[in-house]
């Protein structure tokens, strides 16, 4: 077994969002639903994280940010995507610059809907995400029993 | 009462040293943990459980291991290695000087280790380190010199079983260590290098470039050097062992209440203030033990 369901650490990325869910996710770490009580904790620092937490559409610019922060996270790493604009990119999609939801840049493991999604269905999504980051790290141990 | 002692005098050296390499880092654990439950309380949040340190640094160990260079890891396994070398040396009665030194050196080369990356927030987090080594060392080596002043040894086994109060003769000295303890438990308002707490100007500081395990080993010398510390603070009390555990407990939850109610100083602020306190109140205590022999 993994310690990852028990010490989720998420790093926090706005691609382009309004600051409506960025909010949210800030809330959910307030006394009132307190997500340090599931030992998670907000890093700020992507090779502190388990897990990224990516809210807004994402953008001509954002995609470099978006990646580099991906690639430097230690393996097993999971990405949530919070809020409609990084699910689909929204009513945002037609812009010109605008690429579509997270999706379309990393591999997405767990969807949080809701404009702006609720901080009980972030803190939902973030448990969910800590079943995937069990789920890699198995499968980790497993390819390197093999080779 | 002096049970205590004579299970400690019951023991050899090695085994003394064999034992705090064991229960330290448990007891650092679980203190690191009493920390953030607390810290959580005064917010008014429930906080994690007791036992989330562990958690953290068994899942730290699973990770994978990211290396910028090698010199960064083995800067990292020098630190841990002098920490738990100095705490050994301490819990095993020897001389107070040489753990003070050792202990300087175990900071060394964790500044070594954040200098040893591209990184220009490791960098800044690494200077800070340096200045705040430069801040706190001065009131370190005085306290050392008050309890020879007193006990006329350096030796950690003869400080403790000293019969009279050291705590009496040290007042001054107690309070400047008390205050560059602050610095040494990493707490605010002086946790310029690097913080426990989520969002700061510079990231993680000084360990902004260390992940997994390498992070794992930094978080357990971490505990090693807090056991060692609340072990200083005993000493002002030896003479009564139920006293001063009690005392090392109240520093505990004092440092943590400081860190809940203020926000960081600028280094500048951190260097000038304890380096006053120390002159003030270290300086003026060695002053009068020396005009009363």
């Amino acid at each position: 077994m993994g310690w990852f369901k028990r010490s989720p650490w998420v790093l926090h990325y706005n691609a382009t969002a309004c600051n409506g869910c960025d909010t949210e996710v800030i809330v959910s770490l307030t006394p009132l639903y307190d997500l340090e009580r599931f030992g998670i904790v907000n890093t700020g620092n992507p090779k502190h994280a388990d897990i990224l937490l990516a809210t807004g559409s994402v953008n001509a610019k954002s995609v470099q940010v978006l990646k580099n922060l991906y690639n430097q996270m230690p393996e097993p790493k999971a990405v949530v995507a919070v809020g409609l604009c990084a699910i689909s990119g929204c009513v945002f999609q037609d812009c010109y610059n605008v690429q579509g939801g997270v999706d379309k840049v990393l591999p997405v493991d767990v969807y949080i809907p809701g404009c702006a999604a609720r901080p009980e269905a972030i803190i939902d999504g973030v448990i969910q995400a800590c079943d995937v980051l069990e789920r890699k790290h198995a499968e980790r141990k497993k390819a390197r029993k093999r080779s | 009462m002096n049970a205590i002692y004579d299970v400690y005098q019951s023991l050899s050296i090695p085994s003394r040293m064999l034992v705090f390499l064991v229960l330290a880092p448990l007891v650092g654990g679980f203190l690191a943990g009493a920390d953030r439950k607390l810290s959580a309380r005064f917010q008014g949040r429930y906080g994690p459980p007791l036992r989330q340190p562990f958690f953290d640094v068994l899942k730290l160990f699973q990770k994978e291991r990211i290396l910028v260079n090698k010199f960064q890891n083995f800067n990292i396994i020098l630190f841990f290695l002098f920490t738990v070398f100095s705490g050994a040396l301490f819990f095993a009665g020897a001389d107070l000087l040489l753990v003070i030194f050792s202990l300087a050196l175990a900071g060394t080369f964790f500044i070594l280790g954040g200098f040893a990356v591209g990184s220009p927030y490791s960098h800044i987090g690494a200077e800070r380190e340096l200045i705040q080594m430069v801040a706190y060392e001065p009131m370190v080596i005085l306290m050392a010199v008050g309890m020879y002043q007193v006990t006329g040894s350096f030796k950690v086994a003869m400080l403790v079983q000293h019969q009279q109060p050291l705590i009496l003769f040290l007042p001054g000295i107690f309070a400047g260590f008390l205050y560059i303890l602050t610095i040494k438990f990493r707490k605010s308002p002086f946790d310029l290098s690097m913080s426990h707490h989520a969002h700061q100007e510079i990231v993680r500081g000084i360990t902004t470039e260390f992940s997994g395990p390498t992070l794992g080993l930094i978080e357990i010398s971490h505990w090693y050097e807090n056991v060692l510390l609340l072990g200083m603070v005993y000493l002002f009390f030896g003479f009564n062992p139920w006293i001063a555990l009690t005392v090392c407990l109240a520093t505990y939850v004092f440092e943590i209440f400081i860190d809940m109610n203020y926000a960081r100083f600028k280094w500048q602020l951190t260097f000038a203030s304890s380096w006053l306190f120390t002159a003030v109140v270290g300086g003026s205590n060695i002053i009068v033990l020396a005009m009363m022999k």
